[in-house]
């Protein structure tokens, strides 16, 4: 029964014109149309984000990218309902954020591992468990579940001080898995690793991704990143924080390192590169 | 691990070698002038060995040698039994005990003034001025107000002291929880929002635990002068027992060493109390993964 945990399959989406799916079509993850966020600073409004349209489907991996200001995290932002746009619409599994979020949508990895250092690696991968009130034989099953499928098992009685910085990270993911949302957004989860760190936990990613199912927004800086772990890739560019250009990453989906090295992935790190180009961001 | 030890033992042991050659000097300073008189008296001739000798052994000196205070101690303490009133033991009990009741009210006190400073905005605004204003009232001044109210009351004996104790203690307490319950970092509220944590699920299981280490800090301040507190309140009560009466009596009938027994007494009372705390740390941080 642990599918249901904060999963609202059975839910009726509040009935918003942005959720109504065709037959044919299924309804979008996350459905964003002309969303816009202002802030207003001393002296004149700052368009964080600027006329964003946006949709994600079930089971994509939505990478986006762009140099610092472009607004990504922010968008991931108002997709997990921690920040309010200020006009446009947005939908989560067909609900308002806010309405998505209490339903626990989704789970959401920060850039830093972000674990409480009184709790045991178990104990931190039950935090939601526990608040969402799931017994403690349940808790304790799923716990060992997702820690093995980071590839932890055997640290569940560690402190977080006694991980290394890639295995932190890791266990934040097995906690954002632990109540085995739909969605996960991460918000350039491997930003502050080394790149050989970086490496295998995105190769482990994508593998949880092909086995799970799961849909993925991905905030992330570096290119070959995107590319390696995407099904689209989304080009932002800063002031005002805006969506340049969604490019299409159809590589195969069972994807290992060397992949890097072919051709078709060279092209679609080009079309990026070229993307971020377009939209200033090598300007100084 | 036997140079860890000496490197732990040696400061330590250097430093009360230090203290206590201070002390003896002090004695031969402070008492001679007292020493030399009765000697002029006595129309002896006399020797500076004999000086120091007589200094070392005054019945009523200006400063007491540290083995005329051990020895005091020890036949306080090995010739009445526990319960006598000559005997420091009760007395340090009896301080003791209301230091501790005062320290557990001053603890629930300022626990729960930092979580309403904490969640409350008009609080933090009403509330502060006056906690603040409240300890620059010198303790000495409200003591005998606090015993006077009270005894109005019908309060005598130990409460009134404990109250006095959690008048001086649940400051630090307030001041450290409410810098504890904020310490909690943005990205783990978000963490919490994320999982639509209530309120309650985010005192309990955040912001509690990260105040954890600034409640024992001051816990330590707050065991100290919770001890001050007791002591302070027993000069006003006339002095039954306690060694805040210890002290009063000593020093109406010129009993120095008496008096310094007293102190010796209550020091190595709070550095207990302080050790109790510190282990009672030690055992709360194996639970929750401190860095050994």
């Amino acid at each position: 029964m642990s599918a249901d945990i904060g999963c609202p399959t059975n839910e009726l989406p509040s009935p918003l014109p942005a959720s109504k799916a065709t037959a044919d079509h299924p309804p979008a993850i996350v459905d964003i149309r002309n969303l816009s966020l202002v802030y207003q600073a001393a002296d004149k409004p700052v368009y964080a984000l600027s006329d964003i349209d946006l949709k994600i489907d079930s089971g994509d991996f939505v990478s986006l990218i762009g140099p610092s200001g472009c607004g990504k995290t922010t968008l991931l932002r108002v997709i997990a309902d921690l920040e309010k746009p200020t006009s446009g619409d947005i939908t989560v599994n067909g609900m308002l954020p806010e309405a998505a979020r209490q339903k626990r949508a989704y789970g959401y990895v920060f850039q830093a591992a972000a674990l409480f250092p009184w709790r045991t690696v178990e104990r931190n991968v039950t935090l939601p468990l526990e608040i969402m009130g799931v017994p403690a034989e349940e808790r304790h099953r799923l716990a060992v579940e997702h820690l093995a499928l980071v590839g932890l098992s055997g640290f569940e009685r560690k402190f977080p001080w006694q991980l290394s910085g890639g295995m932190q990270q890791r266990v934040s993911i097995a906690r954002a898995l632990a109540f085995e949302p739909r969605l996960l957004l991460m918000d350039e989860p491997f930003g502050a690793l080394d790149e050989i760190t970086r490496d295998h936990l995105n190769l482990q990613l994508t593998r949880l991704w092909a086995t799970t199912g799961k849909t993925c927004v991905f905030v992330t800086h570096s290119i070959s990143e995107a590319v390696f772990l995407s099904t689209r890739i989304v080009v932002m560019s800063p002031r005002p924080g805006r969506i340049l250009d969604v490019i299409d990453c159809d590589l195969p989906r069972e994807r290992t390192l060397d992949i890097r090295e072919t051709p078709e992935f060279q092209h679609i790190a080009a079309r990026v590169r070229h993307g971020l180009k377009e939209g200033h961001s090598y300007d100084d | 691990m036997t140079t860890s030890l000496s490197q732990r033992v040696l400061p330590v042991a250097v430093m009360a070698v230090a203290v206590i050659a201070v002390w003896y000097g002090g004695a031969v300073w402070l008492n001679a002038p007292q020493a030399m008189e009765a000697m002029a008296r006595a129309g002896k001739n006399w020797s500076t060995a004999d000086l120091v000798m007589q200094t070392f052994a005054m019945k009523r000196p200006v400063l007491p040698t540290p083995d005329q205070v051990v020895v005091e101690i020890y036949h306080s303490l090995t010739d009445y039994p526990i319960g006598h009133i000559r005997n420091l033991l009760y007395h340090t009990g009896v301080t003791s005990a209301s230091a501790l009741v005062g320290f557990v009210m001053g603890v629930v006190l300022g626990v729960v003034l930092a979580i309403g400073i904490v969640h409350v905005r008009t609080l933090e605004a009403s509330l502060l001025p006056w906690i603040i204003a409240s300890q620059t009232i010198p303790i000495l001044a409200i003591a005998p107000m606090i015993v006077v109210i009270l005894g109005n009351l019908g309060f005598t004996g130990l409460l009134p002291k404990a109250v006095i104790s959690m008048y001086l203690c649940f400051f630090p307490i307030t001041v450290g929880m409410v810098k504890g319950l904020r310490s909690v970092d943005g990205m783990a509220q978000d963490l919490m929002r994320t999982y639509n944590a209530s309120a309650r699920q985010v005192f309990w299981m955040l912001r509690l635990p990260s105040a954890v280490p600034y409640l024992f800090t001051s816990l330590k301040v707050a065991i100290a002068i919770s001890l001050v507190g007791a002591i302070v309140g027993e000069l006003p009560t006339g002095g039954q027992a306690g060694l805040g009466s210890r002290l009063l009596s000593g020093s109406y009938y010129g009993q120095t060493v008496q008096i310094w027994s007293a102190l010796v007494m209550s020091a190595v009372l709070s550095v207990v109390l302080i050790a109790v705390v510190g282990l009672a740390e030690k055992l709360v941080g194996r639970h929750t993964g401190a860095h050994p």
